[in-house]
């Protein structure tokens, strides 16, 4: 009985002594575990796949950087990754655009609220939405844009039909909800902005375009950070529209990487799941560059802390 | 306040805004107004050409009861509420511990399993499609709501942590200590200590993974097929195949998917937004 009472005495003075050691790890075991199982290990798994021909249910093959090789050769891929570029260049519109209308709707006249939430609304919609709803717009027999044009006197235009215009047409679409993203993002920060500075630039004679880059933008850092960080992943995410407005014509002229790895993956052009993941860990490597790039500056600001 | 109230300015400009803000926002959502018209419209008015005009008759009721009577798409509903529910219960709860944990306790591999949680979350979907698919092929749920709802936690936990760790730093740490002298164990201080004042973080959460998850299309695409297991922005394609050229019930159906969200967004605004900015910007 003594000994019992010892030996209960034992472990719990143990568990005292080292429950601050032990309890954030019974925290995060469920949570890290879920997470390697799911995100982690299939990054690995992608990295050597992309070694092999597989076509998803029969024996892979190994088959060396032979698939890397094939990129190097594919028009495909180089069309992809040019679009990529022209996506993460016009994507980036979004943020002064979301500043610009954050500005117009910075007032406090009746019925503000409402406006603000009603700018927001497309940022709410579902992507696959958006891609419908701006399909019709562009639509070359009924389409309000050529409805508009014909008003200005400007020719009929069939903007997804046509090889130079299909990328931007799909862009403008996407910048749509993430100009409203970014605009929410300037409106809370222009909440934050110290009024004694605006006055004091007033009074040296500050306003205007001076007052808003000398004064308002250096203070919406924050704002500006993570709308960067946003646009760019959504830049480099673009799926949906694609999928939705084009499948990625006319003639594959509208694919980006991420459309083009899912094509040669997993739609009627085959299965080729090993060619699908070298797409892919092309896509991860320009990725990184900029998730590396947004970790330091965070790190930065913990250690500044 | 930037730019300058407007109280503070020329009458005339005053007019001139009052009478620009509803224009602008006209403009703004003039391709959203289009498919509402749209959705109300007989079908005579598509086949007469009538595009733009005034409708001809109003069919709103025809229309979208058609929507629900006619398709799939009350299944289809259904589904993305079966898939989007059990996500942000099992996301916000993984990530209140992980929050908790990374953002109260001090050890050495904390800064790093942050890392690990924040890049999980920036990563492209592609590099993780084909092993993710392989895998809830191999436990034998794909196809199924529970294959889908068990990814979705998983990659929601990465942007959760970030969210909930970042607000359990903001919190009074003194709070924490005082329990603690108390003797009060580590799981009660989580349980009665900072859980209580999580909740508007928790809020925050939750209406914006409702709003990601509801509009997920890619994960549907991938990891599901057919009317038993997808969700309504994948369902919506199949709706389109169905009434091909029917403008005004495709408009229906478009509008009927993207409410669910939108309503979420109009009762939760004030939380939605605190999620939106990651609670970097105050």
């Amino acid at each position: 009985m003594a000994q019992a009472q010892a030996v209960q005495a034992h472990q719990s003075s143990w568990w005292h002594k080292n429950q601050q050691q032990i309890t954030p790890w019974l925290f995060l075991a469920p949570g890290i575990l879920f997470f390697l199982f799911y995100v982690i290990f299939p990054i690995f798994q992608s990295f050597n796949l992309s070694l092999y021909e597989w076509d998803g249910l029969g024996k892979a093959e190994f088959v060396g950087l032979y698939n890397y090789e094939e990129l190097y050769w594919d028009d495909a891929f180089y069309t992809s990754l040019n679009n990529n570029v022209v996506w993460l260049v016009l994507y980036l519109a979004a943020i002064p655009a979301g500043l610009f209308i954050a500005l117009f709707l910075n007032q406090t006249v009746t019925g503000i609220r409402l406006y603000k939430s009603l700018f927001f609304f497309p940022f709410v919609i579902s992507q696959v939405v958006v891609g419908l709803v701006f399909t019709w717009f562009y639509d070359p027999t009924f389409g309000l844009l050529n409805v508009v044009l014909g008003a200005v006197g400007l020719p009929p235009m069939n903007i997804l039909g046509d090889e130079n215009w299909v990328t931007v047409g799909i862009i403008v679409a996407g910048l749509w909800p993430q100009t409203a993203y970014c605009m929410i993002l300037y409106l809370t920060g222009l909440n934050a902005v110290d009024p004694e500075q605006i006055e004091a630039g007033r009074l040296d004679g500050a306003k205007g375009w001076r007052m808003l880059w000398y004064i308002i933008v250096p203070q919406l850092r924050p704002a500006t950070f993570i709308a960067f960080v946003v646009t760019i992943i959504g830049a480099l995410r673009s799926f949906d529209l694609i999928s939705i407005m084009t499948n990625g014509g006319p003639f594959g002229t509208s694919r980006v990487l991420s459309f083009y790895m899912f094509e040669v993956a997993l739609s009627e052009y085959g299965f080729r799941m090993g060619y699908g993941a070298s797409i892919a860990v092309v896509l991860f490597l320009i990725m990184l560059a900029f998730i590396a790039y947004f970790l330091w500056s965070m790190y930065k600001e913990e250690k500044a802390r | 306040m930037f730019p300058t109230p407007i109280e503070r300015t020329s009458r005339p400009w005053q007019l001139t805004y009052q009478a620009l803000l509803p224009v602008a926002l006209i403009l703004w959502l003039l391709p959203l107004l289009a498919v509402a018209i749209f959705s109300v419209k007989p079908d005579a008015d598509f086949a007469n050409a009538n595009y733009w005009g005034w409708p001809t008759s109003f069919e709103g009721f025809a229309n979208y009861g058609l929507v629900f009577t006619g398709s799939d798409m009350p299944h289809y509903l259904l589904n993305s509420f079966k898939i989007t529910i059990p996500t942000v219960i099992g996301a916000v709860a993984l990530s209140c511990m992980t929050g908790f944990a990374l953002g109260v306790y001090k050890f050495k591999a904390n800064i790093w399993i942050f890392f690990m949680f924040v890049a999980g979350n920036f990563v492209p979907f592609q590099i993780l499609m084909v092993p993710v698919r392989d895998l809830t092929l191999q436990m034998g749920l794909y196809n199924t709501i529970t294959g889908l709802v068990l990814f979705h936690i998983a990659f929601q936990t990465g942007f959760c942590t970030l969210f909930m760790r970042n607000f359990i730093r903001a919190l009074p740490f003194e709070l924490i200590e005082a329990a603690r002298v108390e003797g009060i164990a580590e799981w009660r201080i989580f349980w009665f200590v900072v859980l209580p004042l999580m909740k508007p973080a928790i809020a925050a959460l939750s209406v914006l993974i409702f709003t990601f998850i509801w509009n997920d299309y890619f994960w549907a695409v991938v990891l599901t097929q057919g009317v038993e297991s997808q969700p309504v922005t994948a369902g919506i394609t199949s709706f389109n195949a169905q009434f091909r050229a029917a403008y005004h019930l495709m408009s229906a159906g478009s509008i009927v998917a993207a409410i669910p969200p939108v309503a979420m967004f109009f009762l939760m605004q004030k939380h939605f937004i605190a999620g939106l900015t990651l609670g970097a910007v105050k």
